[in-house]
């Protein structure tokens, strides 16, 4: 996991405090369809008719998501995976647009939607495998419809451009959904897969996280406009989106692939969130973030909001939250044990996936290397 | 019972050492799993260990302060049962019931030994296996002491068979120097260690080090750094005839050195200011409430820094150094504020580099954290030198005032003295006021009567009345 930069480089502690001038990026033209203090609002644009069951089922993936989440970043501490990039705080954005997917879409994750992996159904002991190094990512994305994990920052905007401009030479009415982050956007690969998106009027929604930071980096050195309104440069559609509000980011989300699936071309959606945990395992936030900050955004949970509407609204009873409690703790329980009895892959095991069809000089080498392991004597 | 050890894992990518800062538990506890253990701190972040297992702990291995190898058992529970581990617990260098030892991924436990199995017979088995060694390979890995530990986690085949050579090459030179001691061209430490040691100026080429292997460890840089094995630096002779007699050593005679040298060499002169500080103190507490000064420490001394700074600026000759074998009085373009801290150790005056430029948060920040540093005894020599203008803060042990004798090579000195509630006038009537005393003692070579009682009139208007450094 090299590909994850561990930047140990000490910014501003206040954001935006080199470059006062910049706009406050909060509270602008953002969707929001739940306030954090649970209240439904509506918006003009993105309205959304949702039961009583959608929503209950929208808060179980919440729960249990974030259970997965807390489980393997302990599953790290204790020396059981070897890196853990934690999806804290991004709950509603993740489950939000992974649920805005029809069946038949196809989704292109960085290396932290495991709340977009839980959507598609991929099993959580598969993306386990993956940060405890046993393999390189196990499910199957033609299945899943959820391509594997892309630890390279941004290239996967390009891998899912390409993706959308082959779904559309192939007239399929399927849409691609592209994960990045807000430090993606500053990527070569990120601007270039926009402007093919936007040349080919490509099915490709580009959905991306701004979690307020590029590891230690604010977003304020990123960019001097809000990132939605960097879409207009290229020529599509941006919108902000609540990303702490599940409700809006599936409204938002779904409106985009739909528009794709009937040929509109990209949009660019900013889910505005908050990483609230580390980078990775292997960073400390709290070398570059203020502790006020983390306060402020405790107060804008994704969780605490939907909770607060089911029980007001009585959509959901006292005992629908204690089962959802016993089900993320059961899940804990099983991702824990399943991830400690992992078997090692056989050591050879690196030269049968390289390439769809064994090439005779990865054949040559492997068998050297079985000759070269068997030439040690047994062990005592 | 059954009883299970965790032991220390890599919480980062690569680490091999962390210092365990505090014990969330103590012996006797029952723990559930995931309940924090400890506070662990790397060279990446400080982070919490939650418990694997539910138990009872029944041994903590190491004490709070200690630097621990990753992959040393740290704790010992008492999981209850009967059979020791059977179901496997995946635990770090435990074998599971599978048959697989678990290892953190990527990294070898270091307490267990990665010995190289030996090769069957000598010749080739099957098709080509052993390629030949070229005479000019280069060596491999010549940081590393014992070729046997760790052979193939530097990149598989190739390396392996150069392992291997040089085993072979070994066996046969049995007669090679002694494995502690010896040394590469670059001598052996811990990366943690050699930033220890290059943060402390002490060059590792000239230490022996005492770890396995000859590594040099963080215990070896710190007595080379006294220039004697550790010792306590105010060891004392135990007391005979109620007389006791106390080697001058260590900063004790640093700092003798430099008071007699400032004291004999620069023509010391002082003056005193009383002011009344409680604009300054209500200040403190307003800012102290705004969100951007949440978490750090606003004490008064911020604000005489930040008045002897902003005073500093305006007369620049204050903040200079007197060169005698020169014949010039150098005028530093940067305020290095120096802060004299008693410390376990004695007084050390470490500095704020260029504290001109840091805005109030940052110079709190700075203060806080240079204060604590030179608390914890962890004050780098680099971190003493070079200042330029000195701040004593005499207040803190409840004294009014004092003479500060001038740091050697710096033409001022401010004594700072407590803060205190007393009668003062005030807008014509007798009044409670914080009311607090400043001393600046100045080098009379550089800085005459006029510009150090202006110098001082100037500190004293800031913290009578901070809005005045508005009209600066």
């Amino acid at each position: 996991m090299t590909a994850l930069p561990e930047t140990t480089e000490l910014v501003d502690p206040v954001p935006g405090a080199a470059a006062p001038h910049l706009p406050d990026q909060r509270g602008v033209d953002t969707v929001q369809l739940l306030t954090p203090e649970g209240d439904r609002v509506e918006h003009p644009d993105y309205s959304l008719d949702i039961s009583d069951e959608e929503l209950r089922a929208l808060y179980r993936d919440l729960v249990l998501v974030r259970r997965w989440d807390a489980e393997a970043t302990a599953l790290q501490r204790q020396g059981e995976l070897g890196i853990w990039a934690s999806l804290l705080g991004q709950e509603a954005a993740q489950v939000g647009a992974g649920r805005a997917l029809a069946d038949t879409d196809t989704a292109f994750p960085t290396y932290r939607e495991h709340g977009v992996a839980w959507t598609r159904g991929v099993d959580p002991l598969h993306v386990m495998s993956l940060f405890r190094g046993v393999d390189n990512g196990g499910w199957d994305p033609v299945a899943t419809g959820f391509n594997l994990y892309t630890i390279v920052i941004g290239s996967q905007c390009l891998h899912a451009t390409g993706y959308a401009m082959g779904v559309q030479r192939d007239g399929a009415e399927q849409a691609v959904l592209a994960f990045l982050g807000d430090g993606a956007t500053s990527q070569g690969e990120v601007n270039e897969a926009m402007i093919w998106a936007a040349s080919f009027a490509a099915p490709v929604v580009f959905f991306c996280q701004n979690n307020q930071y590029a590891i230690s980096v604010p977003l304020e050195r990123q960019s001097r406009v809000p990132l939605y309104q960097r879409a207009a440069g290229f020529g599509f559609p941006g919108v902000r989106v609540d990303g702490n509000d599940v409700l809006a980011v599936l409204a938002v989300t779904r409106a985009a692939l739909q528009a794709a699936r009937e040929g509109q071309g990209p949009t660019f959606i900013e889910a505005f969130t908050y990483r609230m945990g580390a980078h990775t395992t292997s960073d400390d936030p709290t070398r570059y973030r203020l502790a006020s900050e983390l306060e402020e955004w405790k107060l804008r949970d994704p969780i605490a909001r939907v909770k607060a509407y089911l029980s007001r609204s009585g959509a959901a009873e006292p005992q629908f939250f204690d089962d959802v409690e016993a089900e993320a703790d059961e899940l804990a329980v099983r991702i824990r044990r399943g991830t400690v009895e992992m078997p090692d892959p056989a050591p050879t095991e690196m030269f049968d996936h390289v390439h769809a069809e064994q090439t005779p000089e990865l054949a040559a080498q492997r068998a050297e290397f079985v000759a070269y392991r068997a030439s040690f004597e047994e062990e005592q | 019972m059954a009883t299970k050890q965790f032991k220390l894992p890599d919480v980062g990518e690569g680490l091999t050492e962390g210092e365990i800062l505090q014990w969330l538990v103590a012996v006797g506890d029952t723990v559930t799993v995931n309940q924090p253990l400890c506070e662990v701190e790397t060279a990446k972040a400080a982070v919490e260990l939650p418990s694997p297992w539910a138990g009872t702990v029944t041994e903590l291995l190491f004490d709070a302060g200690t630097m621990v190898d990753v992959g040393a058992p740290i704790i010992t529970i008492d999981v209850g049962g009967d059979a020791p581990a059977a179901t496997g617990s995946g635990l770090i260098g435990e074998t599971n019931a599978n048959g697989r030892t678990a290892v953190l991924v990527g990294y070898g436990p270091r307490t267990t030994e990665a010995r190289r199995r030996p090769r069957r017979g000598a010749g080739p088995v099957g098709t080509p296996v052993v390629m030949p060694v070229p005479d000019d390979a280069p060596p491999l890995l010549a940081t590393a002491p014992d070729m046997r530990t760790k052979p193939v986690r530097h990149g598989g085949l190739e390396v392996g068979r150069q392992a291997e050579a040089a085993a072979l090459s070994e066996a046969a030179a049995p007669a090679r120097e002694a494995a502690p001691g010896r040394r590469g061209p670059r001598p052996l430490a811990k990366p943690p260690v050699r930033k220890y040691a290059k943060d402390l100026g002490v060059d590792l080429a000239t230490i022996t080090g005492s770890g396995a292997g000859g590594v040099i460890t963080r215990a070896d840089v710190d007595a080379a750094l006294s220039g004697a094995p550790v010792a306590a630096e105010m060891a004392t002779s135990a007391p005979v005839d109620g007389e006791q007699r106390i080697p001058i050593k260590g900063v004790r005679k640093a700092t003798a050195a430099a008071m007699v040298a400032s004291a004999f060499t620069a023509p010391h002169v002082t003056e005193f200011l009383t002011v009344d500080v409680t604009r300054m103190m209500k200040l403190r507490a307003r800012l102290a409430a705004r969100p951007e000064f949440a978490g750090l420490k606003l004490s008064p001394l911020l604000f005489v820094a930040k008045a002897v700074l902003l005073a500093a600026e305006r007369h620049p000759m204050v903040n200079s150094s007197w060169d005698e074998a020169a014949q010039e009085i150098v005028v530093h373009g940067r305020v290095n504020l120096g802060i004299a801290a008693a410390t376990p150790r004695g007084l050390i005056v470490p500095n704020i580099p260029d504290a001109g430029r840091l805005s109030l948060a940052e110079l709190a920040a700075a203060l806080g954290e240079l204060t604590e540093t030179a608390r914890a005894g962890k004050t780098a020599p680099a971190d003493m030198t070079g200042g330029t203008l000195t701040i004593t803060n005499v207040g803190v042990f409840g004294v009014d005032t004092g003479t500060p004798i001038l740091n050697p090579g710096e033409a001022a000195i401010l004594a700072f003295g407590s803060v205190r509630e007393l009668p003062w006038v005030h807008k014509g009537k007798v009044k409670p006021r914080q009311v607090t005393t400043l001393a600046l003692s100045f080098d009379h070579r550089i800085v005459d009567g006029e510009l150090g009682s202006r110098f001082l009139a100037e500190v004293g208007a800031v913290l009578h009345d901070p809005a005045s450094a508005l009209a600066y």
